[in-house]
C-alpha cells in the first residue's frame, strides 16, 4: 500500500496532478449550485418586493376612498 | 412534424429545457463518478508502470482526457454560438457560455498537469514548444469569452459578442491537434488515435479511454447545471420561473 503512495519517486507528481485535477473540477460542479441558488433566492425577494407594492398600492386606495 | 424534430424544438423552449436537464442531472454526475472511479483504478492499480517513465506516466490519465475536453468543449462552444448567432435561438447562445468555464477549468488542468509532468520527465516545467503554447492560446481564448460575456451589461448581446470571439478563435484547435507534427520541438506526437489505431498496452489503454468517456459526460452535466441557473437568471420575469421560485419557497 505505501508502496502505491509512494509512485516509485513520483509521488509528489503524480499525486500534484491527480489533486490539481480534483479540485478544479469540485469548484466547478460546485459554482452552478451556488449560482442557481443565488438565483432562486433573488427572484423569491423580488417577487416579494412586487407582492408588498401591490397591497400598499390597494391600502393607499382605500385609504384615500 | 418529424418527432425527433418535434423533440429539438421542445428542447429549446427554456421550462422544458430546465425540467429536462434537471431530471438527468443526477444520472449524468452518476455515471461521470462511477466511470470516473473505474477509470482512475484502471489507471492507478492496474495498469503496469511505464517501461521508460516509471510511475509517472500515471499523470497521462488526468491530463490526457482534460486535453481533450478542452479541444470537445470549445468545439461545442463554437457550434452552439454559431447556432446563436445565425438562428438568434436563446437556448444555443446559454449553452455556448455554460461551456466556456467547464473548457477553461479541463485547459487549465491540461497545463498544470502537463507541467509537473514535464519536470521530471523534459526537466523543466515550461517551454515555448508549440503544443504547449497553442493550449496556453485557448486558456486565454476561454478567459476573453468569459471576460466579454461578463463585460457586457446585455445578457443577449454579450453572448453574441462572446460567440462571435469564440468562432474567430476556431483557427486554433487545428493548431493545437497539429502542432505536434507541424513543429518538431518537445510535446511528443500522438499515440492514441481513432483512425490510425493505438501504440500502447491494452491494460494501460482502457483506463485512459474510460475516463475520456467519464470527463465528456462530467462535462455535460456541468454544461446542463450552469445553463439551468443562467436560464433562472435570464428568464426571471418569465412565468415559469415565478413559479418555480415561489414553489420552492
Amino acid at each position: 500500500m505505501s508502496d502505491f503512495f509512494a509512485m516509485h519517486g513520483y509521488a509528489a507528481y503524480v499525486w500534484t496532478a491527480y489533486g490539481v485535477f480534483f479540485v478544479v473540477l469540485a469548484a466547478d460542479a460546485v459554482m452552478p449550485i451556488l449560482r442557481r441558488r443565488r438565483a432562486l433566492t433573488q427572484l423569491r425577494a423580488r417577487l416579494k418586493r412586487e407582492a408588498a407594492r401591490k397591497t400598499s398600492a390597494g391600502n393607499n386606495a382605500t385609504g384615500s376612498a | 412534424m418529424n418527432p425527433i424534430i418535434l423533440w429539438f424544438h421542445k428542447l429549446g423552449s427554456p421550462p422544458y429545457f430546465y425540467t429536462f436537464a434537471g431530471r438527468w442531472l443526477p444520472w449524468l454526475y452518476a455515471i461521470a463518478l462511477l466511470s470516473g472511479a473505474a477509470g482512475f483504478y484502471g489507471g492507478l492499480v492496474v495498469a503496469p508502470a511505464d517501461y521508460q517513465q516509471g510511475d509517472s506516466f500515471r499523470i497521462m490519465y488526468v491530463h490526457v482526457p482534460c486535453a481533450w475536453m478542452g479541444l470537445f468543449a470549445y468545439a461545442f462552444m463554437a457550434v452552439n454560438g454559431f447556432i446563436g448567432l445565425v438562428w438568434r435561438i436563446k437556448l444555443s447562445e446559454i449553452l455556448a457560455m455554460a461551456s466556456a468555464p467547464v473548457g477553461a477549468a479541463f485547459t487549465f488542468i491540461t497545463l498544470v498537469t502537463g507541467s509537473v509532468w514535464g519536470k521530471p520527465t523534459w526537466g523543466t516545467w515550461w517551454t515555448w514548444d508549440a503544443r504547449l503554447t497553442s493550449e496556453l492560446v485557448m486558456l486565454f481564448l476561454y478567459f476573453g469569452v468569459i471576460g466579454l460575456y461578463g463585460a457586457i451589461e446585455d445578457t443577449r448581446q454579450a453572448a453574441r459578442a462572446a460567440s462571435f470571439l469564440a468562432l474567430i478563435g476556431v483557427v486554433n484547435l487545428p493548431i493545437i491537434h497539429y502542432s505536434v507534427q507541424w513543429w518538431n520541438t518537445l510535446h511528443q506526437a500522438q499515440s492514441v488515435s481513432l483512425l490510425a489505431g493505438s501504440k500502447i498496452d491494452a491494460r494501460m489503454l482502457w483506463p485512459l479511454l474510460t475516463l475520456a468517456f467519464a470527463t465528456h459526460v462530467y462535462f455535460f452535466a456541468s454544461v446542463l447545471a450552469r445553463a439551468r441557473a443562467m436560464l433562472l437568471e435570464l428568464e426571471g420575469g418569465k412565468d415559469w420561473a415565478r413559479a418555480l421560485a415561489r414553489e420552492a419557497a
